[in-house]
């Protein structure tokens, strides 16, 4: 698994890569209320605002972590947004995505590189 | 760098876990360990307590005047029934500029030798300085820094708080009564701002933790933060200073005119008399176009304050502006209020609302979202 300064997490599953928020990231949000996530098969470039979530308190973005193309979204958090909450690294994944460059997945921070990052 | 002012409660919120934020100068928790929702939650269904300390505490009186005659000097500035307060009761109240907007909306107590006033923390400063400035010299205005101020809120605040500082059965709603801790006098009024039951504190600051840690100790309290103050807030249609209500929005068009008694309207044994009173007057009267009023988005996002109302989904006829919005936690869906011309829409018409460049649907409804739940006998 591979993580973004933006608090995203990046799992390879087959040629496309799973992507979902940390628990950091998921606590700092408070109580999600409402998840809107971007059209599959949308072209998307890194760091473009391609989710919105919003909490009790306040509307945030999620930042596209690489180039690339969305394959798959995941329709149960819009549903349910407390799941992102109650499991951000398992079912509250946010969308697929396949990489324009499968190579740019190594640039990004490992799990120990990322817990220095948010200490 | 302007430093941000702390509560007497500044530790105790820290080594509570609470998470900051900068409001109206001070340094407040928007919530706690438990999160928004659940704080929320938790005052709805038990008692939250509420660090308040930031909200402005005034005390009213004077040497050479008696009571009847500051509460007619009051009665020019505030368009509300002073003189018949009675003793050790409160009630709701606003200042109006001359144009008939809000400098602030308050709560006024007669302590039997004073007037208490407490006003919101961003108006503060402006309305002691306009109470200085349009008050006779015979009567005095001060604006406390010695004591915090804590509500206690919730159907559960009655047996938690009499655990701790006596008997409160005998006190209704409005109701104010002066309670001794610790050697010290507490100034407790049976009110708040959740729309439930609750008390509120006014306590010397050097009191205040050791209070708010002995409250916090009994079973069924939670300490809340600003976050769910706000959701509890809206949810029973209470407006918030400096969004619903600003000095340009008079308290008809703000859905006051309750809180104006009687005698104080036109034909009233003393109508009038205050300042603003002629815009005032006039619309209750005459009610104005703009009111404000209560909307349901129909989807899932919430719509905030500074969303856009429109008559139709393209965004071509704006009508009107959200000025409170979030989710509800005990209704589970966003609910908002703001203010449109009331004459052209009724409860269940469908406006809409621009959210990132598109056009919700939002229908009209009515206040409060979630009854209130006073303790009147």
């Amino acid at each position: 698994m591979k993580f973004t300064e933006e608090h995203e997490w990046l799992e390879p599953d087959g040629d496309t890569v799973k992507v979902g928020i940390t628990e950091y990231a998921a606590e700092q949000l408070g109580d999600i209320v409402f998840v809107e996530l971007p059209d599959v098969g949308i072209s998307v470039t890194k760091g473009q605002e391609i989710v919105v979530i919003e909490s009790v308190k306040a509307a945030s973005d999620i930042l596209a972590p690489l180039d690339g193309e969305i394959t798959e979204i995941n329709d149960a958090i819009v549903d349910d947004p407390s799941m992102v909450n109650t499991d951000p690294k398992g079912e509250a994944w946010f969308f697929k995505m396949s990489l324009k460059n499968q190579g740019e997945l190594d640039g990004l921070m490992s799990e120990d590189e990322y817990q220095k990052h948010i200490e | 760098m302007n430093t941000l002012n702390r509560t007497a409660l500044y530790d105790l919120h820290r080594s509570l876990g609470a998470k900051s934020i900068p409001f109206a100068g001070y340094e407040m928790p928007v919530n706690y360990p438990l999160g928004i929702m659940k704080e929320h939650l938790y005052c709805r269904k038990s008692a939250g307590l509420f660090d308040v300390s930031h909200m402005g505490q005034l005390i009213i009186s004077s040497t050479t005047q008696p009571m009847q005659s500051i509460a007619t000097e009051l009665e020019k500035l505030l368009p509300i029934d002073i003189l018949g307060l009675g003793e050790d009761r409160q009630r709701y109240g606003f200042l109006p500029n001359s144009q008939g907007g809000i400098i602030d909306d308050l709560m006024i107590s007669n302590r039997g030798d004073h007037f208490f006033v407490v006003i919101n923390a961003s108006r503060k400063e402006i309305d002691f300085k306009y109470f200085k400035k349009n008050i006779s010299k015979e009567i005095d205005v001060d604006l406390i820094r010695t004591r915090s101020l804590i509500a206690i809120q919730g159907p559960q605040s009655e047996k938690i708080l009499s655990s701790q500082i006596g008997e409160l059965s005998s006190l209704n709603y409005l109701d104010v009564k002066n309670f001794l801790y610790n050697g010290e006098i507490m100034w407790v009024s049976r009110s708040g701002y959740t729309g439930q039951d609750g008390f509120e504190i006014s306590l010397p600051n050097n009191l205040c933790e050791f209070f708010c840690k002995s409250i916090l100790e009994q079973e069924g309290i939670e300490p809340i933060g600003l976050g769910a103050r706000d959701t509890l807030r809206l949810e029973c249609g209470l407006c918030l200073y400096g969004q619903d209500l600003k000095e340009t929005i008079t308290p008809i068009e703000a859905g006051l005119k309750w809180a104006i008694q009687k005698v104080r309207r036109t034909g009233g044994e003393r109508e009038g008399g205050f300042i603003g009173q002629e815009k005032i007057l006039a619309q209750i009267e005459k009610s104005p176009g703009l009111k404000r009023e209560a909307f349901s988005p129909n989807g899932k996002a919430p719509l905030r304050s500074g969303t856009k109302l429109f008559s139709d989904d393209l965004g071509k006829n704006e009508i009107g502006l959200i000025t409170s919005g979030s989710y509800s936690p005990t209704l589970k869906r966003p609910i908002s209020m703001g203010y449109l011309d009331h004459t052209k829409f009724k409860t269940g018409d469908l406006i809409f609302g621009e959210l990132r460049n598109k056009f919700l649907p939002i229908e009209l409804t009515k206040l409060p979202f979630v009854p209130t739940s006073f303790k009147r006998n």
